[in-house]
């Protein structure tokens, strides 16, 4: 089949099957029951995306077959879904089965539903084991303790399954299955399952386990953590695999909420400390992303002892780090710490190591403290900054890379708005207008928006008396495309210059470049004009505008034509 | 079970011969068994795959006989041209790898020099008939004339077997994609060229981590490349890669996320009565195998082929000559490039022996625990069915027997650089220029 007709046929049976309430409602529920749906279960030969199609909508098909009541008749095509190689095709159809499940009575689940998950549990396929996992903490709640017992059989049964594939899945939904679990049998069975999870000789089935270690902590008893829980988490924090030590990093601010304050003391600081100091560096880089927030949940009473004695020294580390994505991470959350510590330990301890940061080779780190600024502005203000900040900036706004330039572009005008308009206008102007002439057109685009904003912020007067005279001034620039950055400036700036100085000062000069040699220039004041028209009253359209405009729409070119016109037509001036 | 060493080989029903169906110009250029040796993937020079199944006359019995049929034949890849190089990309299929399998579709893993593809293959049996809108032969009904909404319903229809491509892992590589290796966690596999190994995650295309670089700074002081990797088959953090300067390296991905530092380093010290000016050349490890126990690997250079055992870096444990006899003709053989020919090795299904082609379409096989060896011919003119291989012999010098074949007449352009073993039984694949064999060991 050639590819176009493939795509067609796809794309029709893609449609199709998004109506297949449609087709549902016209059948009836009884033939939907007894003729639809056993068509359904049996096609399952077709694309991802119908199969996926079809799996969301028999989610929605309890009363297109005749209410709750037949439900169940929803089991069979979407057990065949499970079944698929599919990743988003399973999950799609294990979701839809745990929404049906919430409308089975408790009979028909165990009638039903539940035979359905123990056939997927017992399944050839790693496939249907895998979907099994999904969907025992649905069906556990509302049956019978005979059949409770033999879902926790299967369950476990899982966690020890011949195939990696069954047990990551298993691994991830043990603390989901715990949630839905008496107190007991967490105790006693779903603890030796994560122990032994936590253990199993694959990587990326234990590093799930670290995953359903913060569920099953909030599950448990204060008194009952340390025994039952503590010791697979230190053996995960110490884990031979990078990837297993990574995730109890990734995941270290839910373990402290879970584990509460005395275990944090005695157990989390020390192991923090271990994966700030990590061999290695992706370990180290997600540790140092949680150091702002591992300080703040810190308890109270002692928070500012234990930072300082235990977290600070390892951060100063960090900012010396070989690895560039660690500083980089450290930069981002770094400044939230001063909030923290106050103003004095901020002076003293943090500001030597913002203002090390700020001298970093790598040109990431630096804007990371750059876009944080506002966290040290509120403990000690800005100024103790300001000095090394301008070089910073500087040196990023003339980097090399053209995406280093258009970062700091991007956080101008928050830096402004915190370093003040007359630190601003003294330091930052002349960089701003330099990017308007910037090699990179990306620059120059982003410059000018940049500029829209700092109007927003800085108000009409300041820019009528900064920053429209330089603009209008490239008006006159020998090269086109500085020319036509005027053009996109006024774009950019009239609405919010507001009439009057759109009117005295842009426009003169706009129809002025109506003269231009370029063609593009002159295209471009057809464009203008038709987006400042709106900020003009009728006067200086009908007078000054209209007839520019009309005979741009004799120019020898055509683009240029083409634009006057259409901004006649647009700004009704036929 | 324990699987003897073959003694009684037997060529089987089908002798596949590409050029019969497709363009002369195809050869074959990898072959692998599945995991339950029910279907053999081969690829070939065109870009093509074709799988063969396995058809068992009657299990039961002692002797049971096999047939492998094609089951399926599509094409994996095309060629292409790097238009920032203007370099073309060819199609031929380096490496086949099957995955597990995890439901009723087979899925393998085929790859060319530059692209990497995911391919399901699966059976339809059923086809739907009863529409709204079309009668039987496919004309178009007046709507006027549909009264009523019908479902259509599945009949059954001939097995239909169809691949279609799942996955594309593309743009990863600059150099040319020398092996590919799925891991125990069925989840991940890496790709390997002459520098670089990249570890994929089979459901994510747009990114690929790098976990092996040997790239120096400066081209010039290239020395060595990466000529195979491969995962162990049951540790999911350790791979071995080996190289042009007949190293081998073993990697723990757990203990640093970029492996460039090895944790283990298996070399060989040189013989220095065999020095030469090819020493270097014919030290260059053209495959690594590990052992299915995952205690041993397997290297084949250009005369031999040499078992190592994971926890002795120093030195091989076995070391098997394929043909030395070709040690004092290397000059020729430089000469016309058969030199740098890349020969393949594979264990059988319990370690016990091990298997390598050689050239005039000779194999041969090494049983390692009784030090016994033959060598065998895959062709025509010596396969007629059911009728056991003969062993063949090379006379090396001197006064050469009757049924021996001397060193010099030796066709070099006839070379089987591709075996596969069958995971479970005595049946093997061999591929010759542009045949595929499929012999099985009459004692079964």
């Amino acid at each position: 089949m050639n590819v176009k007709v493939a795509i067609l046929s796809i794309q029709l049976r893609l449609n199709s099957i998004k109506k297949l309430s449609t087709i549902a409602l016209a059948l009836g529920v009884e033939r939907t029951r007894t003729e639809l749906l056993p068509f359904l279960t049996d096609t399952i030969y077709d694309e991802d995306e119908v199969l996926l199609a079809l799996a969301e909508q028999l989610g929605n098909f309890t009363m297109l077959v005749g209410g709750p009541e037949y439900v169940h008749c929803l089991l069979p095509p979407l057990e065949s879904l499970a079944t698929v190689e599919e990743t988003v095709v399973r999950d799609k159809a294990v979701e839809s089965l745990r929404k049906i499940s919430q409308e089975h009575s408790p009979v028909d689940l165990e009638v039903h539903f539940e035979p359905l998950v123990k056939r997927l549990a017992s399944g050839d396929w790693f496939t249907s084991r895998t979907s099994a996992c999904g969907l025992f903490s649905v069906c556990y709640p509302r049956v019978s303790s005979t059949v409770k017992a033999e879902i926790r059989q299967h369950f476990r049964t899982l966690c020890s399954d011949d195939t990696p594939m069954v047990r990551r899945a298993a691994a991830s939904k043990l603390g989901e299955f715990a949630k839905v679990l008496e107190l007991d049998y967490v105790k006693s069975d779903i603890i030796s399952l994560f122990t032994a999870l936590a253990s199993d000789e694959q990587d990326s089935v234990r590093l799930l386990a670290v995953e359903a270690c913060v569920s099953i902590a909030t599950l448990l008893p204060q008194e009952d953590l340390e025994t039952l829980v503590m010791p697979t988490l230190r053996q995960a924090a110490e884990d031979k695999s990078w990837r297993v030590r990574y995730m109890v990093a990734d995941k270290f601010s839910e373990l402290q909420k879970a584990v509460g304050p005395e275990i944090t003391k005695n157990d989390l600081v020390p192991a923090f400390q271990n994966l700030l100091k990590d061999c290695e560096a992706e370990v180290r880089a997600a540790a140092a992303n949680k150091v702002k927030e591992f300080c703040e949940n810190l308890p109270e009473d002692n928070r500012e002892q234990i930072i300082m004695t235990h977290i600070l020294p390892c951060v100063k580390e960090l900012v010396s780090d070989t690895n560039q994505h660690v500083k980089s991470a450290l930069a981002s959350v770094i400044m939230g710490l001063s909030t923290i510590l106050g103003k004095d330990n901020t002076i003293e301890h943090l500001l030597p190591l913002f203002l090390a940061q700020l001298k970093d080779e790598c040109p990431e780190v630096r804007l990371n403290i750059i876009s944080n600024l506002d966290c040290v502005n509120e403990v000690i203000g800005i100024r103790q900054l300001s000095q090394s900040l301008l070089p910073a900036i500087v040196e990023l706004a003339e980097d090399a890379k053209w995406r280093v330039r258009l970062a700091i572009i991007e956080y101008m005008p928050l830096l402004a708005g915190q370093l003040g308009v007359e630190f601003f206008d003294e330091k930052l102007n002349t960089l701003c207008m330099a990017w308007l002439i910037d090699h990179v057109y990306a620059i120059r685009e982003a410059a000018t928006c940049n500029l829209m904003k700092l109007v927003e912020k800085f108000g009409a007067e300041w820019a009528q008396n900064t920053i429209v005279p330089k603009v209008l001034g490239m008006a006159n620039d020998p090269n086109y495309l500085h020319r036509m950055t005027t053009l996109f400036c006024i774009n950019a700036l009239s609405e919010a210059c507001g009439q009057d100085i759109t009117t005295k000062q842009m426009l003169p000069v706009v129809l002025k470049m109506s003269n231009d040699q370029v063609a593009n220039v002159r295209f471009n004041v057809a464009k203008s004009l038709q987006k400042i028209g709106p900020v003009l009253d009728s006067n200086a359209l009908q007078t000054e505008v209209k007839p520019v405009l009309e005979k741009l729409a004799t120019d020898t070119d055509m683009d240029v034509k083409y634009f006057a016109q259409e901004a006649i037509s647009v700004l009704a001036l036929a | 079970k324990p699987l003897p060493f073959p003694s009684q080989m037997l060529p089987m029903g089908v002798e596949y011969d590409p050029s019969l169906q497709l363009p002369a110009s195809d050869i074959i250029s990898t072959v692998e068994f599945n995991h339950t040796g029910e279907l053999l993937a081969t690829g070939d020079k065109g870009g093509r795959v074709v799988i063969f199944q396995q058809e068992i006359e009657n299990k039961n019995l002692p002797q049971f006989r096999s047939e492998y049929n094609v089951y399926s034949t599509f094409q994996s890849h095309e060629p292409e041209f790097d238009y920032l190089k203007s370099l073309e990309i060819e199609e031929k299929i380096n490496k086949i790898r099957w995955l597990p399998q995890k439901n009723a579709a087979q899925f393998l893993l085929s790859t060319n020099d530059k692209t990497i593809k995911l391919w399901k293959i699966s059976e339809r049996d059923k086809r739907p008939e009863g529409y709204n809108l079309k009668e039987e032969d496919g004309r178009y009904k007046d709507p006027n004339t549909i009264t009523s909404l019908r479902v259509p319903v599945l009949i059954p229809m001939d097995l239909m077997v169809e691949a279609s491509p799942r996955r594309v892992f593309a743009n990863a590589h600059t150099y040319h994609i020398n092996s590919i290796s799925v891991n125990s966690d069925d989840e991940t596999y890496l790709s390997a060229d002459d520098l670089r190994i990249n570890l994929w995650h089979l459901e994510i295309t747009d990114r690929s981590f790098n976990i092996v670089d040997i790239k120096p700074a400066n081209m010039e002081e290239l020395t060595e490349v990466i000529t195979a990797a491969e995962f162990h088959p049951h540790q999911c953090n350790t791979f071995v890669y080996s190289s042009s300067k007949g190293t081998l390296r073993l990697c723990d991905m757990r203990a640093s996320a970029l492996c460039d530092k090895h944790s283990k380093l298996f070399e060989e010290p040189e013989d220095p009565s065999n020095r030469s000016f090819f020493s270097e050349i014919i030290s260059s490890i053209s495959d690594v195998k590990f052992s299915h126990n995952g205690r041993y690997m397997m290297t084949r250079d250009y005369l031999s082929v040499k078992i190592w055992d994971l926890n002795m870096e120093n030195r091989p444990v076995e070391t098997y000559q394929v043909h030395e006899y070709l040690r004092s003709k290397l000059c020729s053989l430089y000469e016309n490039d058969c030199i740098f020919d890349k020969f393949e090795c594979c264990w059988n299904g319990n370690d016990s022996v091990v298997m390598t082609g050689s050239y005039n379409n000779f194999f041969r096989m090494f049983d390692r625990g009784q030090r016994r060896d033959v060598t065998l011919e895959a062709s025509r003119e010596n396969s007629k069915p059911m009728q056991v291989l003969k062993p063949r012999k090379v006379c090396a010098g001197g006064k050469r027997k009757k049924d021996e074949i001397s060193v010099d007449s030796l066709d070099f352009n006839k070379k089987i650089l591709h075996t596969a073993w069958h995971p479970q039984d005595n049946i093997i694949a061999v591929a010759t220029t542009n045949n595929l064999y499929i012999f099985q060991d009459k004692v079964n």
